[in-house]
C-alpha cells in the first residue's frame, strides 16, 4: 500500500536528532510491547510480513504522532483481534478496569513461548529464505527497470524507485515474497536482487553524481531494461 | 520526529483511578491490560518476556559488532571472509539469530562510504548491533537517508568530500547490513580488545566515522 510508512524521499520532517547516551528502552511499557510482540510471534498464528502489514494499517496521522513501539502495539492488537486470540472489546474493558474478566476462555491449543525455550528460539533464524532452488532471471550487471506497481496490500517495494532503472549488483538468493505472504496467499519464493540506482536516476540531474542507492528487490518487482 | 517526546505520563495522571497510587500513562495501562490478558489465556509466559527484554537490553548490542570490527581491523584473513560471507563469520562468533538471516558487511574506505537505512520500517542487524536507536526509526532519517544522505551525514558532523562515492543501502528485504568503518590513525599496535572499545554503533550504521583516539 502507498502508506505513510513508505517514507523514503519525503521532505519536511526536519533534522535527524540523535539522543546522547540513549537507553535501549525509554519506558517500561516499551519493554513489554517489544517482548509481547516477539513472544507472540512464536505462536505461529502469523508471519513477519503480516506483522509489518498490520502496523502499516495505522492511520497516517496517528503513525506520525506516535513512537515506534506504539506502532508495534497497534499491529499486535490488530493481529490478536483478527486471529480471535484476544477480541479488542476484552482489551478495552481490561484497560478501563483491571478487574474486568477476560471473556474468552484460554486457548488449550496455544503454545506460549516458555522462558526455557527463549535461548533456542532466539538462535533460530526467521526462515524467510525460500527453500526452492529456482533459477535466477537476472545476474550481476544486468540492467533492470522497477515495475510501476501500486498494490493495495503489503509490499516491500518503496515508491521512490518505482519505474526507475538500475543495475543488478548482486543476487541475494531465494526468499519468501512479502506481498503474497502478508496476505496469507502463500510464500511464492523468488530471487531477491540488490539493485543499484544512481541518485540522479532517482532524484534527477541535480543529485550528486557519486551517490548511489542500493535496494533489495524481489523478482516480481523487476523487468529487464 | 521520534514520537518519544510524547510523554503522557505527566499529562493524564488525574484521569485515572490508580489503585496503588502509581501514575501510568494511557499506553502503559493498555499494555499492562494486554499482558495480563495474554498471560491468563496462556498465550505468553511472563518469565519469557523478562528474558527477552534482558537479552536485548543487556546482552545483545553494539558491543557484538564492535568485536567483529576490531577483529577485522587486526586479522586480514578474517576480514576477507567477513566481507565474503558475513553471515557465516558472525555465526561462528556466536552472534547468529533473529533479524539476521543474511548479513552483508560493507567496508568503508577513503574512496567509498556506506550508509544503512530502512525506509519502510526499522530493519536492523539485531544480532550484531542490538535494537536500533530512535533516530534510526524516525521519519527524518528514513525519509532523507536516501534523498539527501550527505545532508544527513553533515547533521552527524560527518562532512563527506565530493570525490567520495556514497552508497546508501535500503534494507527492504531480509538482508541485513553492517558497515565496517575505517580504522582510525593512531591505533597502531592496539589490542583487539582496546580497538573494540572505540568502535561506536553509529560507525557501524555509517553515520559517523570512528574518531582518532
Amino acid at each position: 500500500m502507498n502508506g505513510i510508512h513508505d517514507l523514503g524521499g519525503m521532505h519536511g520532517f526536519g533534522p535527524v536528532v540523535p539522543e546522547p547516551a540513549e537507553p535501549v528502552f525509554h519506558h517500561e511499557w516499551e519493554r513489554r510491547v517489544f517482548a509481547l510482540t516477539v513472544a507472540t510471534g512464536f505462536l505461529g498464528r502469523w508471519n513477519l510480513d503480516m506483522s509489518r502489514s498490520a502496523r502499516e494499517q495505522m492511520p497516517a496521522a496517528e503513525y506520525l504522532a506516535t513512537g515506534y513501539y506504539e506502532h508495534w502495539l497497534f499491529g499486535l492488537e490488530r493481529l490478536l483481534d483478527e486471529k480471535g486470540l484476544l477480541p479488542r472489546a476484552e482489551l478495552e474493558a481490561r484497560t478501563l478496569d483491571p478487574r474486568s474478566p477476560g471473556g474468552t476462555p484460554p486457548r488449550p491449543d496455544a503454545r506460549a513461548l516458555l522462558a526455557s525455550n527463549v535461548p533456542e528460539a532466539l538462535r533460530d533464524r526467521r526462515g524467510a529464505r525460500g527453500a526452492t532452488d529456482l533459477a535466477p532471471r537476472f545476474k550481476a550487471r544486468d540492467r533492470v527497470r522497477v515495475r510501476d506497481l501500486n498494490p493495495v496490500g503489503h509490499t516491500r517495494l518503496p515508491r521512490y524507485c518505482r519505474g526507475r532503472r538500475g543495475i543488478v549488483h548482486q543476487d541475494q538468493g531465494v526468499w519468501i515474497f512479502p506481498d503474497t505472504n502478508a496476505a496469507e496467499e502463500g510464500p511464492k519464493p523468488q530471487h531477491v536482487y540488490s539493485v543499484r540506482f544512481a541518485a540522479t536516476e532517482l532524484w534527477g540531474p541535480a543529485a550528486p553524481q557519486r551517490d548511489f542507492v542500493h535496494v533489495d528487490l524481489w523478482d516480481d518487482y523487476l523487468e529487464p531494461a | 520526529m521520534s514520537g518519544h517526546d510524547h510523554e503522557p505520563d505527566h499529562d493524564h495522571d488525574h484521569d485515572h483511578d490508580h489503585e496503588e497510587g502509581s501514575p501510568l500513562s494511557d499506553v502503559a495501562l493498555r499494555v499492562r491490560a494486554l499482558e495480563s490478558l495474554l498471560t491468563e489465556k496462556g498465550l505468553v509466559d511472563p518469565k519469557a518476556l523478562d528474558l527477552l527484554i534482558d537479552t536485548y537490553e543487556t546482552k545483545v548490542g553494539p558491543r557484538n559488532g564492535a568485536r567483529v570490527v576490531a577483529r577485522a581491523w587486526t586479522d586480514p584473513a578474517f576480514k576477507r571472509r567477513l566481507l565474503e560471507d558475513g553471515t557465516a563469520v558472525v555465526s561462528e562468533m556466536g552472534f547468529a539469530g533473529r533479524q539476521t538471516d543474511r548479513l552483508v558487511v560493507l567496508e568503508n574506505t577513503p574512496a567509498v562510504h556506506h550508509l544503512v537505512v530502512c525506509t519502510l520500517c526499522s530493519c536492523y542487524p539485531w544480532a550484531v548491533l542490538g535494537l536500533p536507536p530512535v533516530w534510526y526509526k524516525s521519519a527524518p532519517y528514513r525519509s532523507r537517508a536516501v534523498l539527501d544522505p550527505r545532508g544527513v551525514l553533515r547533521e552527524f558532523g560527518q562532512a563527506l568530500g565530493d570525490d567520495v562515492e556514497l552508497r546508501v543501502w535500503d534494507s527492504t528485504a531480509e538482508v541485513r547490513y553492517m558497515v565496517l568503518p575505517e580504522r582510525p590513525a593512531g591505533t597502531e599496535g592496539w589490542t583487539e580488545e582496546r580497538l573494540a572499545s572505540i568502535v561506536t554503533r553509529d560507525s557501524m550504521i555509517g553515520v559517523r566515522k570512528v574518531g582518532p583516539p
